[in-house]
C-alpha cells in the first residue's frame, strides 16, 4: 500500500536519528543503521526509512526521483507524465534484496531528471514541488518518495534495520544520513507514509504529534501545498520549504516561528528584538507547531534538530571533530561513538544546526546544558 | 381596545410577605401595586414580563412567577404565540417588535459539535502550571515577512507593517450603543475591556466624553446614521467598525425612539433631545461593494491609516462571497453576526426569520477566504449568540480569530432575557435611558460581574486548549480536525468542514 | 510653527488619492494654511482627516467624498464634484463652482456647502443639527429625487436658478424628514413630496434664517441676491420629529 489507508490524520510515535559529516566526506550506512536499531523499542515494525545525501555524485545536478508504484502499469502511466515535464537522463530499478520480514513491496524505481517544460514565470524548484504534489495527489498507484538532488529516500513498512537490508544500503555512502523508526497507531502500515518525508532537497524525520495540524495544514494550503498524506511530517516539510526556501527566512527566525517563544518572553525583550519577534509571530501564528514534537530536517547544506517550545519530546545532540549527531536517545549516539564527551540537550524550541563546510560547528543553542555523559 | 391576549405569567405572593413594597417600587412594568385600604399587594398579571426583578430583591422570597397554565384548543399549527401575535396586530395595527435575539427552535449547531482531547499520542497540557496563551492580534497579516541585513549585521524587517490590535483574550464586547444600553452598562464594559486587555464597541451612539480614556480598548462604530461621528471620535479608539448589518435584523435599519433621547444620549449622538434617531437600512453612501471600499478608505484617510477598519455584516445566505468582497475592499476585520445575535429592538418577523447560523457562516467565510488565499488580509470575528466559553472555542476552531459577546455580557450584569428592551423599561437598569431605572445598575458591581465572566471563560478556554494539547489559541484557529459533528447530515458536516464523530 | 503666507501648490496630476492626501497632510503639518491643488482628476477624500481652518483651492474634477469627516477647512473647487460631498462633515465649508453628483452633504452635522450648479439624487440626506451645529447646503441649480431624505436638521435650499421650469424635477422630496428645513425657490406639487413633510409659506423668521445665507451664496458666485429672492420660495417642514411613532406594536 502506497497511500493513506484511512482518510484520517496519521498518528505515530517514533525514534529519529541524524548523522552528518560536516566536511562533506561520505561514510557508509553502518553507523546510522546501528543507531536506529538501538532504539528499536520506540518503533513497531510498521514503518522505517532513511535519507542519504551525497549518494549520486555522478548525477549531482539532476533531480533524483525515488518512485514507488503499485505495479508496472502504474509505472508506465507515471513515466508518461514525467516525460511531459522532464528530460529523463537516466532511470533504473532501485536495487533491493529479499528480506523475510518485508513482503508486498511496491515497484521501486529511480529517475534522474532535468526540468523541461515549466511555465516561464515559475521557479524550477516550485515546479518540482508542484509536480511532486500533483503526482502524489492525482496519479493513482504512484508515489514520489524523494525528489532532491544527489540524495534519496529509502523507506517502507518494516523495522528500519530490515528496510536498510531490503534497500541494500550497505552499498551507499553519504555525508548526511537520517533515519526513522515508526510506531503508528494504525494497524496498517503504508509505504508512502513511512519517514523520512521528502520534498525537493528537504527530508524530515519526525517524532511526536502536532496538535495544531489542522491550523498548520489550512495555512499551508493557501500557499499551494496539498496536505494529502495527513501526516505531521508532511506539514513540517512544507512549513520548512515555505519559510526557508520561498520566504527566505534565516533559520534562527524559522525556529522562532515553528517553536515561537511565549508572548511573555517576547514582551520582555529589548524593543528591537521584541518588534521583530512580535511581527514574526503575528504573521506566522498559524505555523506555530503546537504539541509534542522533535524532528530532524536536512538538506544538502545542513542538518537541523529542534523540539517544540516546551520540549514535550526528547532530542539530544553531540559532535566529535567533523561528525555531528542528533538523536532521540543518547544511547543511539553512544552506539556509534561510545566515549563522546559533549552530549547536550537543546532547550525547547532552539534549533541545533550542523552546517556543511564550516570549521566550527554553529549550533545556536547558547543555553544548552550538558546531558548525562558519564 | 380590550385585549384578547391572556396574560403570560402569574405573580403569586405568599404570606411571608412583609409589605416592604420593594417589589412594587422595583417593578418598572407597573405589574404590582399596593392597596393601602386593605394593605395588600396586588399583581396585574397582564403587565408582568417575568424579569425577576421583584423575586430577586424580595427580602423574604415571598414572590413567585409562574407560567399562566391557560390553554387554547390543542393545535400544532395555530400555536398560542401565533394566535397572540395576530391579536396584538389586530389591536395595534403595528409591526411586532422584539428585544434580544431569535428565540425560535432552529438547530443550534454549536450543540451538535463536540471537541477533541489528547489521549496518549500527544499529551494534554495542564493549564494551571504550564504556559497557556490566549493572546490574539487583529489586523492584516502579511503573506510573508521579508528581512534585510544591515551593515552592522543587524536584521530589520523590510515588509511594511500593518496596524495590529492586541487582545489578551479572544472575547470582545459587541456593539451596544449608549442609548440602547445605559451609561453605567457602557462604563462597566469599557472598564472590563481595559482590565482584560480586550475591546468593547460603542455601537452607533457616539462616545461619552468620560469614556474617551478607554480609547485603546474601544471600537468606535460608524453606522448608517453617523450619530456622534466626528474627527475626534474616529480617532478615539483602536478600531473603527463600519456597521452594515446586524444578525438580529439583517437589512433593517435602526430606530431609537425619541423618548430614549434624553440629555445624555442627545449629547453623544449629537442630535436634539426627543427626536427619533433613525439609522437608515443601508448607508446612503454605500450602494455597492466599491462604495464600501470608498468608505473604508475615507475612514483610513480620516484616521491616518493608524486604525483598523472592521466591517460588520449579518450572516446572510451568500455571506462568503460578501466577506471576500469586504476583504478586497480594504477592511482589516470582517465581523459576521449570526442570526441568533441580539438587539434592543427588531421587527419580530425579521428577527425570527432572516439570516443563517453563525457556525455555518464562519465555516463558509473562512473556507472562501482561504480558497482565494486572502485569509491573511483580514481577521475574522464571529458574533451572534455566543453563550459560553465552549461556543468561543468552537467558533475559533471553525475559523474565527475572535468573538464578540453581547447578550451573554448583559446577562452577566442582570439581564433575564425578558425581551422587552425596546420598551425602555428595563427593570435592571441595563437597556434603558430612564435615569431612575439606569441608576439601578451599580457600575462597580456590573464591572465586577463582567470581569468575573471574562475571567471564568478565559480560564475555561485554557482548560479546553490544555485538554486538546495546545498551549496557544493561535493553534486552534480553523483547526477543524479537533471538532466532530453529532446528529448532522452529510451536507451540514461538509459545510462546517468537520467530520462525523467516530470518523 | 511660523505661518506661511503664500499658498502652497500641489500638482495632483497622476497621483493616487493616498499620495495626494499624504502631500496635503504633510503640507498642513508643515504649517501651510493655504493650498492650491491643481490637476485634480478624481482623487477622493480631499480635506478628509484635516481639522484645521485652512484654505484649500482645487482645480479639476474632485473625486468622491470631498471633505468627508472634515472638521474646519475651507475648500473651494473650480470644477465638478463626485458623490458624497461633505460626507459627515463637522465644520468648515465646501464651495463647488460646478455641479455635484449624488448624496451631496450626506449626514453633515455642521459647516456649509455651496453648489453653484446641479446635484444628483439624495442631496442633503440625513443632515442633522445639534446645539450650535447647523449645516447649510445651498444648491444653485436643480436637485433630483429624495432631496433631504431622512433629514434631521440643518438648512437645505435649492434655488433652481438655471431652469425655466417652476417645479423641481424631483419626487420623494423630504421623505422621512424629521428635522431641519428645506427651502425651494419656485414650487412643488404635493405629489412630489414625501409623506412626512408639509409645504408652507415663508415667514419673517425664515427670512432671518435664509437671507444671510443666500447673500453669502450670491456673493460667492457673483449672483444678484435681489433677483434670487424676487421669485417665490416655499419651505418644507417635517410633520413630526417622530415620523414613525405609530409604526410598531408595543
Amino acid at each position: 500500500m502506497l497511500k493513506p489507508p484511512y482518510a484520517e490524520k496519521d498518528i505515530s510515535g517514533c525514534a529519529v536519528v541524524g548523522i552528518m559529516n560536516i566536511s562533506g566526506n561520505n561514510f557508509g550506512s553502518e553507523k546510522i543503521v546501528n543507531a536506529i536499531k538501538c532504539m528499536r523499542d520506540r518503533s513497531n515494525g510498521l514503518g522505517g526509512g532513511f535519507a542519504a545525501y551525497g549518494i549520486y555524485p555522478e548525477h549531482k545536478d539532476l533531480y533524483a526521483f525515488h518512485m514507488m508504484y503499485l505495479d508496472t502499469n502504474r509505472r508506465y502511466d507515471a513515466e508518461d507524465f514525467l516525460k511531459k515535464k522532464f528530460n529523463i537522463a537516466a532511470s533504473e530499478r532501485i536495487p533491493t534484496a529479499k528480506v523475510n520480514s518485508i513482503s508486498e513491496s511496491p515497484v521501486l524505481w529511480r529517475y534522474f531528471l532535468s526540468v523541461e517544460n515549466k511555465p516561464p514565470l515559475m521557479s524550477e524548484e516550485d515546479f518540482v514541488v508542484q509536480t511532486v504534489i500533483y503526482i502524489n495527489a492525482n496519479i493513482d498507484g504512484a508515489f514520489v518518495a524523494s525528489s532532491g538532488k544527489n540524495m534519496g529516500v529509502f523507506k517502507g513498512v518494516g523495522y528500519p534495520e530490515d528496510i536498510a537490508r531490503f534497500y541494500k544500503l550497505q552499498d551507499y555512502e553519504a555525508y548526511i544520513w537520517l533515519s526513522h523508526g515508526r510506531f503508528p497507531t494504525n494497524t496498517v502500515g503504508w509505504w508512502g507514509g513511512a519517514h523520512p518525508f521528502n520534498i525537493l532537497d528537504w527530508s524530515v524525520v519526525h517524532n511526536g504529534e502536532l496538535s495544531s495540524y489542522g491550523t498548520n495544514a489550512r495555512y499551508l494550503e493557501m500557499y499551494g501545498y496539498k496536505c494529502e498524506l495527513m501526516t505531521d511530517t508532511e506539514v513540517v516539510a512544507y512549513t520548512m520549504d515555505l519559510l526557508m526556501r520561498r520566504h527566505k527566512l534565516p533559520l534562527n527566525l524559522v525556529a522562532k516561528v515553528i517553536a515561537a517563544p511565549l508572548w511573555k518572553e517576547i514582551d520582555n525583550l529589548e524593543p528591537k528584538e521584541r518588534r521583530i519577534l512580535t511581527r514574526l509571530r503575528q504573521t506566522y501564528s498559524s505555523l506555530l507547531l503546537n504539541g509534542p514534537f522533535s524532528f530532524i530536517i536536512a538538506n544538502q547544506d545542513q542538518m537541523i534538530g529542534i523540539t517544540d517550545r516546551i520540549r514535550l519530546r526528547p532530542l539530544i545532540y553531540a559532535s566529535n571533530k567533523d561528525m555531528f549527531y542528533i538523536s532521540t536517545e543518547e544511547a543511539a549516539i553512544r552506539t556509534i561513538e561510545s566515549d563522546l564527551k559533549n552530549i547536550k540537550i537543546p532547550r525547547g524550541g532552539e534549533p541545533v544546526v550542523a552546517q556543511l563546510l564550516t570549521s566550527d560547528i554553529r549550533h545556536q543553542t547558547s543555553s544548552s546544558r550538558e546531558g548525562a555523559t558519564n | 381596545m380590550k385585549t384578547y391576549i391572556p396574560h403570560k405569567f402569574e405573580v403569586n405572593i405568599n404570606d411571608k410577605c412583609i409589605k416592604c413594597l420593594v417589589c412594587v417600587k422595583q417593578c418598572s412594568f407597573s405589574a404590582l401595586s399596593f392597596d393601602e385600604d386593605d394593605a395588600t399587594i396586588y399583581p396585574d398579571n397582564n403587565k408582568c414580563v417575568a424579569c425577576h426583578r421583584c423575586t430577586t430583591l424580595c427580602p423574604t422570597k415571598s414572590i413567585n412567577i409562574v407560567k399562566n397554565p391557560i390553554v387554547y384548543h390543542p393545535n400544532e399549527y395555530w400555536k398560542a404565540n401565533v394566535i397572540e401575535d395576530i391579536y396584538k396586530q389586530a389591536e395595534t395595527g403595528g409591526i411586532l417588535l422584539s428585544g434580544t435575539g431569535n428565540d425560535k427552535d432552529y438547530p443550534v449547531y454549536f450543540d451538535r459539535i463536540l471537541l477533541d482531547a489528547s489521549q496518549v499520542t500527544n499529551p494534554s497540557i495542564d493549564p494551571l502550571r504550564e504556559p497557556m496563551e490566549l493572546r490574539t492580534y487583529l489586523g492584516k497579516k502579511s503573506d510573508r515577512l521579508q528581512f534585510k541585513e544591515n551593515k552592522k549585521s543587524t536584521t530589520t524587517i523590510k515588509t511594511k507593517s500593518e496596524p495590529q490590535v492586541k487582545l489578551e483574550t479572544p472575547i470582545m464586547f459587541a456593539a451596544m450603543s449608549l442609548g440602547a444600553i445605559s451609561y453605567n452598562a457602557h462604563q462597566a464594559l469599557a472598564r472590563t475591556a481595559e482590565e482584560h486587555g480586550t475591546l468593547y464597541n460603542t455601537g452607533e451612539g457616539g462616545l461619552h466624553k468620560s469614556l474617551y480614556k478607554y480609547g485603546k480598548n474601544t471600537i468606535v462604530q460608524v453606522a448608517s446614521g453617523r450619530y456622534g461621528v466626528h474627527h475626534e471620535y474616529l480617532n478615539a479608539g483602536s478600531v473603527v467598525e463600519i456597521k452594515i448589518g446586524q444578525g438580529a435584523k439583517p437589512g433593517i435599519g435602526g430606530h431609537l425612539p425619541g423618548e430614549k433621547i434624553n440629555a445624555e444620549i442627545s449629547q453623544t449622538r449629537m442630535i436634539p433631545e426627543g427626536t427619533d434617531a433613525l439609522s437608515p437600512a443601508p448607508h446612503h453612501d454605500i450602494y455597492s461593494i466599491e462604495d464600501l471600499a470608498q468608505l473604508v478608505y475615507a475612514i483610513k484617510e480620516a484616521t491616518f491609516y493608524k486604525k483598523l477598519v472592521s466591517v460588520k455584516i449579518a450572516a446572510v445566505h451568500n455571506v462568503a462571497a460578501i466577506a471576500s468582497g469586504i476583504a478586497r475592499a480594504g477592511a482589516d476585520i470582517v465581523t459576521i453576526d449570526g442570526f441568533r445575535g441580539g438587539t434592543g429592538a427588531a421587527p419580530t418577523v425579521i428577527r425570527d426569520n432572516v439570516g443563517i447560523p453563525i457556525e455555518m457562516a464562519i465555516a463558509a467565510v473562512d473556507d472562501r477566504l482561504r480558497k482565494e488565499s486572502i485569509r491573511n488580509n483580514v481577521s475574522l470575528v464571529a458574533s451572534g449568540g455566543i453563550r459560553n466559553s465552549v461556543d468561543v472555542v468552537k467558533a475559533i476552531a471553525l475559523g474565527a480569530d475572535a468573538v464578540y459577546i453581547g447578550t451573554s455580557a448583559l446577562i452577566s450584569i442582570g439581564c433575564t432575557m425578558c425581551q422587552k428592551c425596546y420598551t425602555g423599561k428595563c427593570a435592571w437598569g441595563i437597556a434603558t435611558t430612564n435615569p431612575q431605572l439606569a441608576k439601578r445598575l451599580n457600575p462597580e458591581i456590573a464591572y465586577k460581574r463582567l470581569s468575573n465572566l471574562l475571567r471564568a471563560w478565559s480560564l475555561e478556554i485554557k482548560e479546553i486548549l490544555g485538554a486538546m494539547g495546545l498551549n496557544a489559541i493561535e493553534s486552534l484557529k480553523s483547526n477543524r480536525l479537533r471538532l466532530r459533528g453529532v446528529g448532522l447530515s452529510a451536507e451540514e458536516l461538509k459545510i462546517l468542514g468537520i467530520k462525523q464523530a467516530g470518523g | 510653527m511660523k505661518k506661511k503666507l503664500k499658498a502652497y501648490k500641489i500638482k495632483a496630476n497622476g497621483l493616487h488619492f493616498k499620495e495626494l492626501n499624504n502631500l496635503i497632510k504633510k503640507a498642513v503639518n508643515d504649517g501651510h494654511n493655504s493650498l492650491n491643488i491643481v490637476g485634480v482628476i478624481g482623487q477622493r477624500y480631499i480635506g478628509t482627516g484635516l481639522n484645521k481652518k485652512i484654505k484649500i483651492n482645487i482645480k479639476g474634477t474632485a473625486g468622491a467624498d470631498l471633505g468627508a469627516f472634515m472638521d474646519g477647512p475651507n475648500i473651494v473647487l473650480k470644477g465638478n464634484a463626485q458623490d458624497a460631498v461633505g460626507n459627515t462633515m463637522n465644520s468648515g465649508s465646501i464651495t463647488v463652482h460646478g455641479s455635484a453628483s449624488d448624496v451631496c452633504g450626506i449626514a453633515a452635522r455642521s459647516g456649509r456647502i455651496f453648489i453653484k450648479g446641479n446635484v444628483g439624487y439624495r442631496a442633503g440626506i440625513h443632515m442633522k443639527e445639534y446645539q450650535d451645529f447647523k449645516p447649510t447646503l445651498i444648491i444653485g441649480g436643480e436637485a433630483y429625487d429624495f432631496l433631504g431624505e431622512y433629514m434631521a436638521g440643518g438648512i437645505l435650499a435649492v434655488l433652481n436658478l438655471n431652469s425655466k421650469e417652476q417645479y423641481l424635477p424631483s419626487t420623494y422630496i423630504g421623505t422621512g424628514m424629521h428635522g431641519g428645513v428645506i427651502y425651494i425657490r419656485g414650487n412643488v406639487h404635493q405629489s412630489q413630496l414625501g409623506q412626512e413633510v408639509s409645504s408652507l409659506k415663508l415667514d419673517s423668521k425664515d427670512e432671518e434664517l435664509l437671507y444671510p445665507r443666500l447673500k453669502e451664496f450670491a456673493n460667492t458666485f457673483k449672483l444678484d441676491f435681489d433677483k434670487i429672492i424676487k421669485e417665490r420660495f416655499i419651505k418644507l417642514l417635517p410633520l413630526s420629529h417622530r415620523p414613525y411613532g405609530r409604526l410598531y406594536a408595543y
